[in-house]
């Protein structure tokens, strides 16, 4: 067959959709190679680089990598630790070595370190080949997050409501006195005022709805001083 | 189970604002569409925001129940597909599945909306049944009232299905005959929340609920059905005002209905 390749850059494909054919193309990041095609593997926008074709899904499950910082909430309370949700296909276990330097006897119910429901803002410290995950909290602003809710985002968005060097989430924290904190795996925990929180809640919403266009923190800015001055 | 989070509920309704800004006798908007199945002899689909519920109507031939020889026979089930929420799991009904058919079924019971001598063929050997199947396509809170209001959209755009010369339905053929509805009974959920009663909860308020009552009213206020739930008790005060919020509310549900 000849190579030929089907697609322009910056399409958008779906599952099962062929994006070229021939052995001259390489499949990479969400795309695989059935018999002589390279395959889409998920919804999402092609990247054409010479003869690399990678693909940029829209929407995806958190798949925890180590290093990542996220947002967890407790799930499990169990013998030597707990199990965190982080509201994707897999969960993570933090040992209580790294929960706490606390010296913790035999038996001790864990419950008063944390407890069911409890949040937490941990490091992902080691992925294993069967997706077995450990979390810790011992590393630089990692607590225990008290009071507040969580809010779901996409987490392909989560690099665009924190901003440049921070200047979103920092403009909409300034803006409504809400404390905002941002898990890589698109959990994202408000705390505030009732009133603003709502307000730091549906423009974090505005963000990932409109991620894709250019100037928006201007537009959220703007946004922000009417709902805000509205409120007072 | 989440202490926090119901602490952080509570400080809100103190103010009266909710997690989505919303007051406590704030209803999101709510719409329905009609005749959403083919199949089906009478279908609806429910919005309420986020939350999104099919519920269809079929009919069929038979045998009707010894102790009601000239009445029809109506069933309601709902199910608690996994799609809708991931709480939900695959399998036999569970405990809340049957809820809320119950609470759909007895508010049309009760209330005596569906004329069930209507529906009878032939005294003691046939009657229409009637079977109203509810189905969440995705659950964001309030599947009680959004069940009960659904199965009413169905029943009242359901038409008979056409009969077969050997008595049997003919589910190709559709009748212009409608079916009858006497009254029209929403059932509208009063959920407690701290001293707080609020109606159209989201899910997180749902999981921090003390305690819920289901009031099923029809056109005039009057009560038909009831159905409590949680763990904490009411008092005389507060189901007073849980009733006076759900007849509220019910009107507006009901001016909804075509």
């Amino acid at each position: 067959m000849t190579d030929q390749l089907l697609v322009k850059d910056k399409d958008v494909v779906v599952p099962g959709e062929t994006l070229a054919t021939g052995m001259a193309f390489l499949p990479t990041k969400g795309t695989y190679r059935d018999g002589d095609r390279i395959v889409a593997g998920k919804i999402g926008l092609v990247s054409v680089e010479g003869k690399v074709i990678k693909l940029v899904p829209l929407a995806d499950p958190y798949i925890p990598k180590v290093g990542d910082v996220v947002v967890g909430e407790v799930n499990d309370v169990m013998f030597s630790g707990w199990r965190l949700g982080l509201r994707g296909p897999y969960s993570a276990v933090m040992n209580v070595k790294d929960a706490t330097s606390d010296f913790i006897g035999r038996g001790v119910d864990l419950t008063q370190y944390f407890a069911l429901g409890d949040y937490v803002f941990c490091k992902i410290v080691n992925v294993t080949s069967q997706k077995l995950i450990d979390a810790t909290m011992r590393g630089q602003g990692l607590r225990k997050l008290i009071g507040g809710r969580l809010i779901q985002v996409n987490p392909a968005k989560v690099p665009r409501i924190i901003g440049r060097e921070g200047t979103m989430s920092s403009m909409i924290q300034q803006a409504t006195k809400t404390e905002i904190v941002i898990g890589q795996n698109g959990v994202i925990w408000v705390n505030g005022e009732p009133g603003l929180e709502t307000v730091a809640v549906n423009a974090i919403k505005m963000v990932e709805d409109n991620a894709h266009k250019s100037g928006l923190t201007q537009t959220i800015k703007k946004w922000l001083d009417e709902q805000v001055g509205g409120a007072r | 189970m989440t202490e926090s989070l119901r602490q952080h509920i509570i400080q809100g309704l103190d103010k009266n604002i909710r997690l989505d800004g919303r007051k406590k006798d704030d209803y999101r908007k709510v719409w329905i569409e009609y005749n959403v199945s083919n199949s089906a002899e009478g279908s609806a689909r429910v919005h309420c925001g986020p939350t999104d519920i099919l519920a269809g109507v079929k009919m069929g031939i038979e045998k009707p129940y010894d102790d009601t020889p000239d009445r029809g026979n109506l069933m309601v089930n709902a199910e608690l597909i996994p799609m809708s929420n991931p709480e939900f799991e695959v399998g036999p009904p569970s405990d809340w599945s049957i809820e809320v058919a119950r609470i759909t079924d007895r508010g049309i019971r009760e209330s005596k909306a569906l004329e069930q001598k209507t529906l009878c063929i032939k005294a003691g050997e046939s009657v229409w049944s009637v079977m109203v199947d509810v189905i969440p396509v995705n659950d964001a809170g309030n599947l009680l009232d959004m069940a009960g209001l659904g199965a009413l959209a169905a029943l009242g755009v359901s038409k008979y299905p056409g009969k077969k010369e050997n008595g049997k339905v003919d589910y190709e053929k559709h009748t212009d005959k409608k079916l009858q509805l006497a009254c029209k009974p929403i059932p509208v959920t009063v959920w407690k929340i701290g001293k707080h009663l609020v109606v159209d909860p989201l899910t997180e308020e749902e999981k921090v609920a003390e305690a819920r009552l289901t009031i099923t009213t029809i056109e005039d206020g009057t009560i038909v059905a009831l159905q409590k739930g949680g763990e904490t008790p009411l008092t005389v005060e507060e189901i007073d005002e849980m009733v006076g919020m759900a007849i509220g509310v019910a009107k507006t549900l009901r001016a909804l209905l075509e």
